[in-house]
């Protein structure tokens, strides 16, 4: 705590009943309860009524003085309810004063407060909110673009665009779509927050589009032309020989909106019985032997 | 909370002075259906209570003047919950309303 002479404004040598008026005029100001706006009239009112505890009790004022106690010597003031805090609260209409206000008094204060910005009698005019929807969308509608219909809750529907190429949360903005406005104001705007399902086997990266193709051995081993799905349809893609799991494939511009789709090749091994594979790998003795888990440090 | 614990908070408040207060419905407690005299105070009360004692004992404010000064700050207190009403229902309403509303709360209040 500070000086409490300081707080209360008076001198060293005040009078108890200078100080008794100075805390007076201070708590009359400060006290929260007559100043429910001010957020810190509670510690202004609270460090006046410390200071004026430690200079109203003669004994702890002359201990002050001799320096024997300082000014956080003064008792812990208990905690207080203050009115302010149950006054402001919804619930503080126990003590309303029971005159209703007058709703046309009310409509009138506010009348002209919009007046005002209009110039004298302007109508007050103000544009519509903002109608926010949601709306999802399939992977490949997200991707090539698509017009969907909305249908809104008051029955009415609004044709939506679909741009390709559009992504998950996304919020598509319809100008002029949403809530009527006041006056002469115009209507707001439609948002609409579209989120895009996910694909079974597409995956999507910004513009390109990853895919995991599954090849068979022969396919892999030899090379082969395999049919591979794209967003815009199938495509013939070549499998290099000596390709394996993992092989990464471009096929370029097939992604959206100029982006590339990229083939992961995973390789498929038969489960049902080959007896030749079997022979053959038995007697096959590799001229590049490699160790596929070298990289994990086996031996 | 009783009336003898509401009187035990304060250094020098007397039954019969609260009791005058809750007969001139300065502060409101429930009557506590225990007999005559017997009231139960809500934390509200309590703290109104602890207001009229500030303007009293702390304040200095003469006795008569008590019911013009709590009713002018009752019906602050009316508006100020009404005004924090409107509050909220403007925030859903278009923002040019919001925001004319926002300058005059806003705004120094002798300008309107």
């Amino acid at each position: 705590m500070d000086d409490p002479y300081e707080i209360l404004g008076v001198k060293r040598d005040a009078k108890a009943d200078e100080i008794k008026s100075a805390y007076r005029k201070l708590a009359k100001l400060h006290h929260p309860d007559l100043n429910p706006g001010k957020k810190d009239s509670e510690d202004r009112f609270k460090a006046v009524t410390a200071a004026h505890d430690l200079l109203s009790d003669v004994d702890k004022r002359a201990r002050f003085d001799r320096g024997e106690i300082d000014a956080s010597g003064a008792e812990r003031q208990p905690e207080r309810p203050f009115y302010r805090d149950f006054g402001d609260a919804p619930g503080g209409g126990k003590y309303s004063s029971s005159t209703q206000f007058d709703p046309d008094d009310l409509a009138s204060i506010f009348g002209q407060a919009f007046n005002r910005r209009g110039g004298p009698g302007a109508e007050f005019s103000a544009q519509g909110a903002d109608a926010h929807y949601a709306l999802s969308v399939s992977f490949l509608d997200a991707a090539l673009g698509i017009k969907r219909r909305l249908t809104l809750p008051d029955g009415q529907s609004l044709d939506v665009n679909i741009p390709a190429g559009l992504q998950h949360g996304q919020i598509l903005r319809l100008a002029g779509k949403g809530m009527p406005g006041f006056g002469k104001g115009g209507p707001g705007d439609a948002l609409i927050e579209v989120s895009v399902a996910p694909h079974p086997f597409y995956r999507r990266e910004g513009r390109d589009i990853h895919v995991e193709l599954p090849v068979t051995l022969k396919e892999a081993v030899l090379g082969a032309k395999v049919e591979t799905p794209t967003i815009k349809g199938p495509v013939q893609l070549s499998v290099p020989a000596h390709s394996t799991t993992g092989t990464r494939l471009r096929l370029k511009g097939r992604g959206i909106g100029g982006g590339d789709q990229f083939v992961t090749l995973k390789v498929m091994l038969p489960t049902d019985e080959e007896t030749e594979l079997d022979t053959f790998l038995k007697n096959w003795e590799p001229h590049h032997p490699f160790d596929p888990r070298k990289h994990m440090g086996s031996k | 909370m009783k009336l003898e614990a509401v009187v035990a908070l304060f250094p020098d408040l007397q039954q019969i002075e609260l009791t005058t207060w809750i007969e001139r419905r300065l502060v409101r407690p429930e009557p506590s259906g225990e007999g005559e005299g017997e009231w139960t105070f809500q934390e509200i009360d309590v703290a109104r209570v602890h207001l009229i004692y500030d303007l009293r004992r702390n304040l200095d404010v003469p006795d008569d003047t008590l019911p013009l000064l709590l009713s002018l700050l009752d019906q602050l207190y009316d508006l100020r919950r009404k005004l924090s009403a409107v509050k909220v229902l403007v925030e859903d309403h278009p923002r040019e309303l919001r925001d004319a509303v926002h300058a005059i709360l806003k705004s120094d209040a002798s300008e309107h």
